[in-house]
């Protein structure tokens, strides 16, 4: 952006930020615009102060990244190409086709998702189960030892240490898959989100 | 550095440089840099996520016969550096055992 002036430079970044909502270019635009005026105040020229911000990729790049996916989703939309006449009308004839396959496939991705979550959930409950079945042993090994029953006490009591420690393994194994679905969330959205970016660009 | 690491690190960053008084984007920037790094563009999504979590208030106040925003910390950023500085101390003591370890390993070769 070498020898670009401040004017320039602002309408350029409003365009490149058109489709977001108003408020946000706004906001970045004053942003820049304090920026800018600062730094001429110090001595700089305007063109310099505008070159000093680096590159407008840069600076887009930073606001998109930041900016939510469904706000992402509508600028880029809204900044593609006017469609013409005939692909409009193939769009909304081929509806009935495309909208369901869609739909679809939407649902078939989001049902695998939520069946990793599924099985995470019960991985939990037979933790849980561990859990229950430890304190029942400890409780009939109390009960065996009060009526006398010896032999069963100890049957019970090593019973209810077995599943006290399956707990106790289990649950720290369930909690890194559990981590694990976290962090592949995470970098699923991220990957959307990139591909939003990049098309921007494209 | 890791990214996610050095974002957060920059958000405290940032919280630190208006922590004792308002400050202002060029202000913030020039306070940061001899530490870590850092350009408008990247100041520029910082601000406006530590504003969304309520760890700043923005007001704009004229200056020079122009706008210009100052930035001034909210209870919540305040605790926000502190739950940093406390995390901080258990990534320091786990830094000394590696360091520890790690010289003594060179000493036994």
């Amino acid at each position: 952006m070498n020898g670009m002036n401040k004017q320039n430079f602002l309408a350029m970044l409003s365009q490149q930020l058109h489709g977001l909502p108003e408020e946000d270019i706004h906001k970045s635009l004053e942003y820049y615009t304090e920026i800018l005026e600062d730094r001429m105040e110090e001595g700089m020229s305007e063109e310099e102060a505008v070159a000093a911000l680096g590159s407008m990729e840069e600076i887009t790049d930073q606001i998109f990244a930041e900016t939510s996916i469904p706000k992402l989703v509508k600028a880029k939309v809204q900044t593609n190409r006017k469609l013409k006449a005939w692909e409009i009308v193939l769009l909304i004839l081929g509806s009935p086709v495309w909208l369901p396959l869609l739909i679809a496939v939407a649902a078939v991705l989001f049902s695998l998702y939520a069946t990793a979550w599924a099985v995470v959930a019960s991985l939990y409950a037979a933790v849980l189960s561990f859990a229950a079945s430890a304190l029942a042993g400890i409780f009939a090994t109390f009960l065996f030892m009060f009526g006398g029953y010896f032999p069963q006490a100890a049957l019970c009591f090593g019973a209810g240490l077995f599943c006290a420690g399956v707990t106790i393994l289990s649950f720290f194994a369930v909690n890194q898959i559990a981590k694990a679905m976290i962090i592949l969330t995470q970098n699923i959205l991220t990957a959307i989100k990139n591909r939003l970016i990049g098309k921007g660009r494209a | 550095m890791d990214i996610q690491l050095k974002r957060g690190l920059l958000d405290v960053c940032v919280l630190a440089a208006i922590k004792n008084q308002d400050s202002y984007g060029y202000q913030i920037i020039k306070d940061i840099k001899p530490y870590v790094e850092i350009s408008e563009s990247t100041l520029y999504p910082i601000l406006r996520r530590l504003e969304a979590a309520k760890c700043l208030v923005v007001r704009t106040a004229a200056y020079n016969g122009r706008l210009r925003k100052y930035y001034q910390i909210t209870p919540l950023g305040q605790q926000r550096i502190e739950t940093f500085k406390e995390e901080w101390q258990e990534i320091l003591a786990i830094y000394r055992f590696v360091i520890r370890e790690d010289e003594q390993n060179e000493r036994h070769e």
